[in-house]
């Protein structure tokens, strides 16, 4: 394999992992005010995202890092490009970190009610525009080659709000949610357990309907059948199935290796159906933006090849720890004094 | 305003207020690891409270260092795509290095330290918040190893076909003296700021007659932090500044407006020049300090802006070489002045701390309230300097900053992109310091009882932590 396919086939790696973890982070953030019932409810569910969402997050600056490293060409010609969408998209990551932090510190009605209004939204959008965004790479966006010799976006904003990607940001915020009500599913108990398991099967079939139209369209669009792009879209729609019926039968641990599953072979078929393209352009192959001419020096990406081969396992075996830490379930009985922020009083003041 | 100095105020802007947050963030991470520690080793309670207390100023600045930190890794992309083509096969791979090797660690053991009260044994628990800071420190070698390449490149070679620069020797970029003494230089101010932090926040709870045996030890260790991060900051700054005079003379001369070259240059305290700044009228000066700073030498020779604008065009062609020169001279001035001034109020505390135990007096109060903003206003001022200084250049001698920015994206997406950053950045400074002023007010929590938990935790508890 070459270095650029290695290349290729990480930061594919990368963005996998993020939309497995810091897909049910967004489905879980949109979800908050439908399973819940009450204070308790609402912080038995944040409190799932506590210990992991910023480590999920993280996924997403590395591949961020891993592009602009490996292939800068990409890396610039596509966050320039879809210049307004990032920006939407780092807005709300802003927005929805702060909120998680900041919401329970005081206990007024008012103030965790403006912060669950920014936690819905700010994990509604990127969940919405990541779609978007990866639908219109691989549809192919407007490139041209510019007297600087370099591969640049020419379309505007409005270009990419086309119909397949808006289709693509409907695939992938329905099936974060899903994921989200899974993992919730999963992670509570009581009647945000059972809420969750309710969302979960109905979104779950609105996300199956979407996605199977997604990688229908995805498939014809190709220039000429790719069997393996047409496999993976298959497994995608076998794993979200058996996902929807072990939701059913809940057996809700099964239902989120599925759901995870149908993520993993999603953006594996996407960037199958790319391969070796990153960015085609739809004025002509020979302005398409390739793991060649994209691609950093042989010698930076071996570099980069020992240290991921080294740090990868690493951080998988750290994260997956954490997940095994916190594996309890959280319950609304466990959070004492829902109602209570932890600034709100002084409770004691030792004065000497 | 064009794109270009739209991205460029947008760059400041971004990153300034980004790092107002990291310093605390790496200093106060290693502050409370040592107080978890000494908890851990000497069972006494206040130890503890410290810990606890700290902790809820440090989680509640770290979550904006976080956040703000999403943008650093998106903006060259964003705004600097040229650069970003010229540089990536370079820069990226610190980047990517910090991600792999710094940001994980960090959030992960971070999340596993907040969380993990009554989920983790008493030991590695403790481990986890040591773990989260080794994180902070990984991420600050790496971003500054990649500002250290722009101030002075090394281990690569022109690519002219591509128009980029390519990596030669990864190693020469992560192990160069730029980066190490910047390295250096940029750690001890980051204690000297947290320390500051605690100093301060520990003096208003003395006063106020708030857990007194705590607020003791705490303003001892703040004010502890401040002298020997101090003495590390002066010699790593000495060094750092002869680097620079070798590697960046004209960031020297024009730090000191010396316009001229100059034998045994003088130090100037105060200089009032014409508005374009391009030459003096009045100037205070100490005499031959500058040069002992640049060469080490009281005797040696400094050389002027003029001189190297000429040697510059020679080397590089005609055009202007010469950095904002006001801006240059006061940021440096201000750094120094500020790490100071900080410097001397902790000296004065420990010092009528020893004589007569708790420090009162008219001045004490408002001199502690104002103690955490002298490292923030230095760091921001150092950081103004070295970036500002290295202009005209993105990255020394390579590319220039104006040709770091692509027509692709309009002025008016900069500009709009600017403003809602800017006042989203303003509204996130308002909340964060009112949280962190209720949780001073509120003062160190003193119930509270813990429990050696067993790796997991058990099922029916209440929660220690809950979002």
């Amino acid at each position: 394999m070459s270095l650029e396919t290695t290349w290729f086939l990480l930061i594919s790696v990368l963005w996998i992992g993020y939309f497995i973890l810091e897909g049910f982070d967004f489905g879980v953030g949109v979800l908050l005010p439908f399973v819940s019932r009450n204070e308790a409810d609402r912080r038995a569910v944040l409190t799932t995202l506590g210990p992991v969402w910023d480590g999920n997050e993280v996924w997403l600056l590395v591949a961020g890092g891993a592009t602009f490293a490996a292939f800068p060409e990409w890396y610039a010609t596509l966050f320039s490009g879809f210049y307004l969408p990032l920006f939407l998209i780092l807005v709300s990551l802003i927005v929805r970190g702060v909120s998680f932090e900041y919401r329970s510190k005081y206990g007024n009605a008012k103030w965790r009610q403006r912060w669950d209004i920014a936690i819905v939204i700010s994990s509604a959008l990127p969940a919405l525009l990541w779609g978007v965004a990866f639908a219109n790479i691989v549809r192919g966006v407007p490139l041209e080659k510019s007297a600087q010799g370099h591969i640049e976006y020419v379309g505007g904003f409005f270009n990419l709000l086309n119909p397949y990607a808006l289709l693509g940001g409907v695939v992938t915020l329905t099936v974060f949610l899903t994921h989200g009500a899974i993992f919730l599913s999963l992670k509570t108990a009581g009647g945000i357990r059972d809420r969750a398991h309710e969302l979960g099967l109905k979104i779950g079939m609105v996300a199956a309907v979407a996605a199977v139209a997604f990688l229908l369209w995805t498939n014809l669009a190709l220039p000429a059948f790719n069997s393996k792009v047409a496999l993976l879209s298959a497994g995608v729609a076998l794993a979200w199935v058996s996902g929807l019926a072990a939701t059913l039968k809940r057996r809700e641990g099964w239902a989120f290796i599925f759901s995870a599953t149908a993520i993993l072979l999603f953006v594996s078929d996407l960037f199958y159906a790319l391969y070796p393209r990153v960015m085609p352009s739809s004025l002509g192959a020979q302005f398409d933006l390739t793991i060649r001419n994209a691609s950093s020096t042989a010698y930076t990406l071996k570099v980069m090849t020992v240290v991921a081969v080294v740090m990868t396992p690493l951080v998988l075996i750290y994260q997956g720890w954490t997940y095994w830490v916190f594996r309890k379930r959280v319950s609304a009985s466990q959070i004492s004094h829902p109602e209570r922020g932890i600034l709100d009083t002084a409770t004691h003041i030792l004065h000497q | 305003m064009n794109s270009l100095d739209l991205a460029r105020w947008q760059f400041a802007i971004t990153t300034v207020y980004h790092f107002l947050f990291v310093p605390i963030t790496i200093g106060m991470g290693f502050l409370v690891a040592g107080l978890q520690t000494a908890w851990y080793r000497t069972n006494k309670v206040k130890y503890l409270r410290a810990t606890k207390f700290f902790g809820k100023l440090f989680l509640i600045n770290f979550a904006i260092g976080v956040v703000t930190g999403i943008v650093q890794e998106f903006q060259f992309g964003m705004n600097w795509s040229s650069y970003s083509r010229f540089v990536g096969d370079i820069f990226g791979a610190p980047l990517a290095m910090e991600g792999l090797l710094a940001f994980f660690l960090e959030s992960t053991f971070l999340g596993l330290w907040i969380f993990g009260w009554d989920r983790l044994p008493k030991k590695i628990h403790l481990a986890s918040i040591w773990l989260a800071s080794l994180g902070t420190l990984l991420s600050a070698y790496f971003i500054l190893a990649a500002n250290a390449w722009m101030q002075h490149p090394v281990g690569y070679t022109m690519n002219l076909e591509k128009g980029r620069a390519e990596l030669t020797s990864i190693v020469s970029v992560l192990t160069q003296k730029t980066a190490l003494a910047t390295f250096f230089h940029t750690i001890p101010s980051a204690a000297f700021t947290a320390g500051a932090f605690i100093a301060g926040i520990s003096a208003w709870l003395l006063i106020k007659k708030m857990d007194a045996e705590m607020s003791r030890t705490t303003l001892k260790l703040g004010l502890i932090t401040m002298m020997a991060s101090f003495v590390l900051v002066f010699i790593s700054g000495d060094v750092t500044s002869k680097i620079m005079t070798e590697q960046q003379p004209m960031k020297m001369a024009a730090a000191e407006a010396l316009y001229q070259t100059t034998d045994s240059a003088p130090f100037s305290l105060l200089t009032i020049g014409t508005l374009d700044g391009s030459r003096s009228v009045f100037q205070i000066d100490v005499p031959s300090v500058l040069s002992f700073l640049a060469t080490g030498d009281f005797k040696g020779t400094v050389k002027g802006v003029n001189d190297i604008q000429a040697e510059y065009e020679k080397t590089y062609g005609p055009g202007d070489y010469s950095p904002n020169i006001p801006l240059a001279y006061w940021s440096f001035r201000l750094m120094i002045g500020f790490g100071a001034l900080g410097f001397l109020f902790a000296l004065l505390t420990l010092f009528k701390m020893r004589r007569e135990g708790t420090p009162r007096g008219k001045w004490f109060l408002p001199a502690m309230i104002f103690l955490p903003f002298t490292p923030l206003l230095a760091n921001s001022f150092g950081w103004i300097f070295t970036e500002a200084g290295r202009q005209p250049w993105a990255v020394f001698g390579l590319i220039r900053t104006a040709d770091g920015v692509r027509a692709v994206v309009s002025a008016g997406s900069v500009l709009f992109t600017m403003i809602v950053f800017t006042l989203l950045y303003g509204v996130l400074a308002f909340i964060e310091v009112g949280l962190t002023l209720k949780v001073i007010k509120n003062g160190p929590q003193t119930e509270l009882d813990y429990a050696d938990p067993k790796l997991g935790g058990s099922d029916k508890q209440t929660l220690v932590m809950a979002y």
